[in-house]
């Protein structure tokens, strides 16, 4: 589905990410991990167009630079980390323009199979109940999934998540991967995203990849990314004994 | 995108267009001489009548005034107030920042050293010689709007409320000293200049009002086509991108319609502030967010909220006339520290 090639960005003189390669196919879940500052959400930042970048990046073998704004939303959505609000926006606003991408002329309003999809959107997110509260009122969490709801409607094939649990207290984050772990499992669908939480990226990932200083250090299969020695390697830390050493707290 | 009862319905259009009717008919009625509603609407009709069958425009004092004095005057000022109203709104969507306008932002004082150049060195379009004001008025616009803007993205990456404001003092300020020191070398056109410095719309003519009334036709169209983007951009521009706004594009369009109204309302009233500061912020209250209704609503909003301050202008120290830009500044400079220090209460709640 999405394959990029000698991905490099840089900003000035710094090199934040160094020819990457990757591929990720329908039904993945591909989990970034690594340390801060090793270039993971520049890569999906790439993805959306939002940094200039050397290299290549095809969805579905069409180049994703030359593809219009639009086509592009239709194929790849993003879950940012976080959302500021200024204006006092009303949850199924914000969820609607996840539509944007399919509406038809200037000055129309939503059609019949975007009424549907923001409805499933809501339902899905359980956002439902809230969709006439100001953004500006929700807590972090529903703000997340209102964002998350946004992403469902705009219906992309691949779902980009950038830290998608951040600032989420544990039954946010539980209910947050949920949903993505049963949007995933419709036909045609893929998701990346870019996680600290080594469990979390353990327990939902279909593979991964572990990148230190804007390079890819080790890409596959979940466990074998994870390997104590390439983690210790990266982190500069035995993470195993560090997560068996938390865990033990709660024996 | 929005529900689908996110637009105004003809019964409140109606509404809308008939409260400004009525603001309208009070301000060509009251003046330093007023004119009884019925004589005003006799005279409107006669000279339409004359109009249409080539007669002869009707007489009278009261006619005099009302046809050739209050009439283009009210206009104008309608139509000012909409179009800056309708740039201030476009401006806050598309910044996501409640205190953008053409005067915190500094682009009218732009557009004015724009429109002063061309008074104090006589700059003409050819075949055009009433344009070079409302030209240069236009071009500074966009120009400083550019550089504002490039300035407070290389500063933090974002357009926060804090950068864009000092920016906006900075550019004012080095505006200012330009102005002198083209007035110290244009001393014999200083009268001219003040003008634009303090705002007025005195003796405008009906060519001021088809000038203000074309260009709120086209970039005006540019900016309501735009509702879906402006809403978009207001939630966040990283947002609007993911969901497939062709960010580049739609933003330099906006700007491109913003500069057009800022540059020719400059070139025609001065500088007047505030105005785009406060009826966009009002109307939000009432309309909310939501660029379908917040649009219009501005427009009406706008042009009742000039119309109402021109009449304030004239009449308080009657017959001494203030200017426009005294009012609005007056009025303005209270609704931006109450917007500022509610904006600064949620950042820190």
């Amino acid at each position: 589905m999405l394959e990029i090639k000698k991905l490099t960005v840089r900003f000035g003189e710094l090199t934040v990410v160094d020819g990457l390669d990757l591929a990720v196919e329908e039904g993945q879940w591909l989990m970034i991990v690594g340390p801060n500052g090793a270039g993971k959400s520049t890569v999906l930042n790439a993805v959306t167009q939002g940094v200039p970048y050397t290299g290549q990046i095809l969805f579905e073998g069409q180049d994703v630079r030359r593809m219009k704004s639009v086509q592009r939303a239709r194929c790849i959505g993003m879950l940012a980390q976080s959302h500021p609000a200024a204006y006092s926006f009303s949850v199924e606003e914000v969820v609607s323009l996840g539509r944007y991408a399919y509406s038809a002329g200037l000055l129309s309003g939503r059609g019949d199979e975007d009424e549907a999809a923001v409805e499933t959107a809501l339902e899905l997110t359980g956002m439902r109940e809230q969709r006439r509260q100001s953004v500006l009122t929700l807590s972090g969490g529903e703000l997340q999934r209102t964002f998350l709801a946004q992403a469902f409607a705009q219906d992309p094939q691949l779902l980009l998540l950038d830290e998608p649990t951040n600032h989420l207290d544990l039954i946010y984050q539980k209910q947050v991967f949920g949903m993505i772990s049963d949007w995933l499992k419709r036909p045609g669908k893929a998701v990346i995203s870019v996680v600290h939480d080594l469990s979390l990226a353990r327990a939902c990932g279909t593979g991964a990849l572990l990148m230190d200083r804007g390079r890819c250090v080790a890409r596959g299969g979940v466990p074998e990314v994870l390997a104590p020695e390439r983690l210790e390697q990266v982190y500069r830390m035995d993470v195993y004994a560090w997560m068996r050493g938390l865990l033990s707290q709660w024996s | 995108m929005g529900t689908r009862s996110d637009r105004f319905s003809p019964w409140e259009y109606a509404l809308f267009a008939g409260i400004t009717l009525a603001v309208l008919c009070l301000c060509v009625c009251v003046g330093s001489v007023n004119v009884p509603l019925r004589e005003t609407l006799t005279a409107v009709a006669e000279a339409l009548r004359a109009l249409v069958l080539h007669r002869e425009r009707p007489s009278g004092l009261g006619a005099a005034i009302i046809l050739s004095v209050r009439i283009p005057r009210v206009l104008c000022v309608a139509l000012v107030g909409a179009s800056l109203a309708l740039a201030g709104a476009a401006m806050q969507g598309l910044l996501k920042n409640a205190l953008a306008d053409g005067s915190t932002l500094g682009v009218s004082s732009g557009a004015s050293l724009g429109a002063v150049i061309a008074i104090a060195f006589g700059v003409r379009v050819p075949f055009l010689p009433f344009a070079g004001t409302t030209a240069m008025a236009i071009l500074f616009a966009f120009f400083s709007l550019l550089i504002i803007l490039g300035l407070a993205y290389r500063m933090d990456c974002s357009f926060s409320t804090n950068t864009i404001i000092l920016i906006g003092v900075v550019f004012s300020m080095f505006v200012s000293s330009l102005m002198s020191v083209i007035i110290t070398f244009a001393a014999d056109r200083i009268q001219h200049i003040t003008f634009w410095t303090m705002g007025s719309l005195q003796g405008k003519n009906y060519t001021d009002v088809l000038l203000t009334g074309a260009a709120l036709l086209v970039c005006g169209s540019v900016i309501f086509s735009r509702w879906r983007e402006l809403n978009a951009f207001a939630v966040g521009e990283d947002n609007a991108r993911h969901i497939g706004v062709n960010v580049r594009r739609v933003r330099l369009l906006i700007l491109l319609a913003v500069s057009g109204l800022i540059g020719v309302c400059v070139s025609v009233g001065g500088t007047i502030g505030f105005v785009g500061l406060v009826t966009p912020h009002a109307v939000r209250l009432l309309a909310g967010p939501n660029h379908r209704r917040l649009l219009p609503a501005s427009l009406f909003g706008g042009a009742v909220f000039l119309m109402l301050a021109d009449l304030t202008a004239r009449i308080l120290l009657n017959p001494v006339e203030l200017p426009i830009g005294v009012v609005t500044s007056l009025v303005g400079a209270v609704v931006f520290v109450i917007i500022f220090y509610r904006s600064r209460k949620r950042v820190k709640g």
